[in-house]
């Protein structure tokens, strides 16, 4: 396994790129160490699939190098670069038996008899399949398929790296939760460096130790599941990270609180920067419904199973609010309260206010 | 909704209802749908939940006309419909698959049914306009398909489902393959879309949380029957049984095995805690009992909660959430709870349940109390 170096990355699909917009991917520059989880999020065209294709080899870049640790590999093609590969749908032999599958790519490298045995039975073992060794591939369900193809990825000990490309989204829902789960079990016990792939959010947070956000071919954020959820640097992460995403409301910046709509509303810390465009940034998991504050109209109350979700207007904006316990009905006239620890400003999308130093640590 | 406003109620096709009366269907030696009875009513989303294989597609195949049945009826309106072919039963289909022609502008593919039934060239273009707007396709209407994204894509089915204005419209997994939050965008649009239509809509899904997030009511669905219908939530609340309660969860509902001697029951595991209310009544005996993850606290929420000892498997963190999967007894039990949690992997962690949450059930599934 190897820790992997993107440094200073940028792809045009085009001979001549005359501007950033010419650029699917416009500058990346991050360290995974080696063993870590990795998942790169985005929405479609965000630029994830360019990068992991960079990465892989099938793409070289119009600038910048990929270090596996120390080596330079941004010229080497994909079967030189030591990585597993898992994709959207399950790459198996059908005419071979499970075993089989998990052994061929241990078999395709020269790897002895008894280690492959070994090897095979471990991560059979791992992914609860030592049952079905024996079953021919072709009769298996796709999760169970997919599962193989995760193990054909995960049983060679001597990758760089293993890339997973929406591994689950052929998978039904309830088997998807099963399969992720084993996923992050396997990389808590095999320890190689995974680099996942999605637009899936959950997907992302669940499996991923750090979490790189992408729009528009940029890096908008790199943090922890946490740190995305509590602190989003960007709308755009605040917005596409948590269901519902983040309320962003317009505002008026005013030193080390904001004006909203009329009314004053507390940050967690003083403004930074002028100009652009402001607004108000605040989960909807972090607004309160209390007996005082800000005057608002309950427009739509949706019961989610573990919690509700409550839509109010307050003046022309409309936001959410996400509520344990019984909520306020349809219609009613309630008054909101923002925490002010997560209450936010950004400006042209980015965050504008500054931590105060106790609340830093 | 001004869009919506400039045609009158007059001009839209009311239903009183959708009803079946045990159909089902057959293909060689394999049932896809046991006998099924259903009264599907407009104004809400009827959502059908169920996983892969569990016939929710074989349903709605039956009610647009595509499929033969095997037996049963179907009625529309209180009309007969049950030999009625497709193209008579005034219905619309959206796929998992953007369906769209390809060499028609997305204007056309909006009004391809209207053309079909041979409606004036003005009131096309009223309807297109009018749905165009809803789905926010206005910009968009002289392209080709294959220039839209695939939400837009998608967008223009439903579009084209909402200009016809029929009387039933089925939405078979229809933003299954948008991306995660364009879906989210989406399926909060969509009751606010169908709303005031008139018009009967069911929704299939295997995904427990988009049924509750859409509302109405939901038929839930396992190996080719609807095993209970009625308000989402309430469904969701009382689960007449326990695969019920098991179709209906996402992460999967925590069960395990029980004794109830007396005024007090004793898990597999050996956990135990004194009855309240109707579970007090039943009898002596072996039951199951299940709970849902939000349920099982990493930490004491309240006097009457009982203390669950398990091996911590797996952790996931998603921002706001934390679940863990701990080994209690034979099997593997989730704690979802929000906020952020540590655990120890391969350590022992201490677990809360306030039994009040708990639903029991007897040896063949039946919900007890």
């Amino acid at each position: 396994m190897a820790r992997i170096t993107l440094s200073n990355l940028k792809h045009s699909y085009l001979d001549a790129p005359s501007g950033p917009d010419d650029y699917a991917l416009k500058e990346i520059d991050v360290t995974w160490r080696d063993g870590g989880a990795y998942a790169l999020l985005g929405p479609s065209g965000c630029g994830k699939s360019t990068l992991l294709n960079i990465i892989s080899g099938l793409l070289a870049p119009s600038e910048g190098r990929v270090l596996f640790d120390e080596a330079d590999v941004t010229g080497l093609p994909p079967d030189k670069r030591n990585i597993a590969q898992v994709f959207q749908f399950p790459v198996i032999y059908d005419t071979m038996t499970v075993r089989q599958n998990l052994a061929f790519p241990l078999k395709n490298r020269g790897v002895d008899e008894a280690t492959i045995a070994a090897r095979v039975g471990e991560i059979a073992e791992m992914l609860d399949v030592t049952e079905m060794l024996d079953t021919r591939a072709a009769g298996l369900s796709p999760d169970n398929k997919q599962k193989i193809s995760m193990g054909r990825g995960l049983v060679r000990d001597d990758v760089n790296a293993v890339m997973f490309d929406e591994p689950l989204t052929v998978i039904d829902p309830h088997l998807k939760w099963v399969l992720r789960s084993k996923l992050k079990e396997l990389h808590q016990r095999v320890k190689a460096t995974m680099i996942y792939v999605t637009h899936d959010q959950t997907e992302a947070l669940t499996f991923a130790d750090e979490v790189v956000v992408m729009q528009d071919g940029e890096v908008v954020q790199i943090g922890t599941p946490v740190e995305l959820f509590e602190r989003p640097q960007h709308t755009f992460v605040g917005h596409f990270i948590g269901s519902p995403g983040m309320n962003v409301l317009p505002c008026e910046a005013r030193g080390d609180h904001a004006v909203f709509e009329g009314h004053d509303v507390a940050l967690e810390g003083a403004v930074t920067g002028d100009g652009g465009l402001v607004a108000l940034g605040v989960r909807p998991e972090h607004v309160a419904v209390t007996d005082n504050g800000i005057p608002a109209t309950v427009t739509k109350v949706s019961d989610v199973g573990r919690h509700f979700v409550v839509e109010a207007r307050v003046g022309a904006s409309s936001l959410k609010a996400v509520l344990e316990e019984t909520p306020p009905e349809q219609g009613s006239a309630v008054h909101l309260a923002f925490a002010p620890e997560k209450t936010r400003v950004y400006r042209d999308g980015w965050i504008a206010t500054q931590r105060s130093k106790e609340a830093q640590k | 909704m001004a869009a919506s406003s400039s045609l009158g109620a007059d001009d839209r096709i009311f239903v009183d209802m959708i009803e079946l009366f045990d159909v089902t269907k057959v293909t060689g030696h394999i049932t896809h749908i046991k006998p099924t009875s259903l009264r599907l009513l407009p104004g809400e989303f009827n959502v059908l939940l169920g996983a892969t294989g569990a016939g929710k597609t074989s349903l709605i195949k039956l009610m647009a006309g595509l499929d033969p049945m095997a037996g049963g009826r179907i009625e529309m309106d209180g009309q007969d419909v049950t030999r009625l072919s497709t193209q008579k039963r005034n219905i619309s289909l959206v796929h998992q698959f953007f369906v769209n022609y390809p060499h028609m502008s997305v204007f056309e593919n909006i009004a391809s049914p209207l053309r079909v039934a041979g409606m004036a060239g003005s009131e096309v273009q009223g309807r297109v306009e009018e749905a165009a707007d809803l789905l926010q396709l206005r910009p968009m209407l002289n392209r080709k398909p294959q220039e839209l994204s695939g939400g837009q894509q998608q967008r223009t089915a439903l579009a084209r489902a909402i200009a016809k204005e029929s009387r039933a419209v089925f939405l078979d997994e229809p933003l299954a393959n948008l991306d995660y939050k364009l879906r989210e965008e989406l399926r909060e649009q969509l009751p606010e879309l169908f709303a005031g239509r008139g018009a009967v809509v069911v929704y299939a899904t295997s995904e427990p949380e988009e049924a509750l997030l859409l509302g109405g009511k939901t038929a839930l669905m396992e190996d080719g029957r609807v095993t209970q219908f009625g308000p989402t939530s309430e469904i969701y609340r009382n689960p007449e049984n326990l695969s019920a309660a098991r179709v209906f969860s996402d992460p999967p509902i925590n069960v395990m095995g029980l004794t109830k001697q007396g005024g007090k029951v004793v898990l597999d595991s050996g956990a135990e805690w004194a009855l309240s209310g109707a579970a007090k009544d039943l009898a002596d005996g072996a039951y199951s009992v299940a709970v849902r993850p939000h349920r099982v606290l990493p930490y004491r929420n309240g006097d009457s909660d009982v203390e669950l000892e398990g091996r911590v498997i797996v952790t996931e963190l998603s921002g706001s959430e934390s679940s863990a999967h701990f080994q209690l007894g034979d099997v593997a039990w989730v704690s979802l709870a929000a906020g952020v949690h540590a655990y120890e992997v391969g350590e022992s962690h201490a677990f809360y349940l306030d039994p009040v949450h708990c639903r029991y059930f007897a040896p063949d599934g039946r919900r007890v109390a």
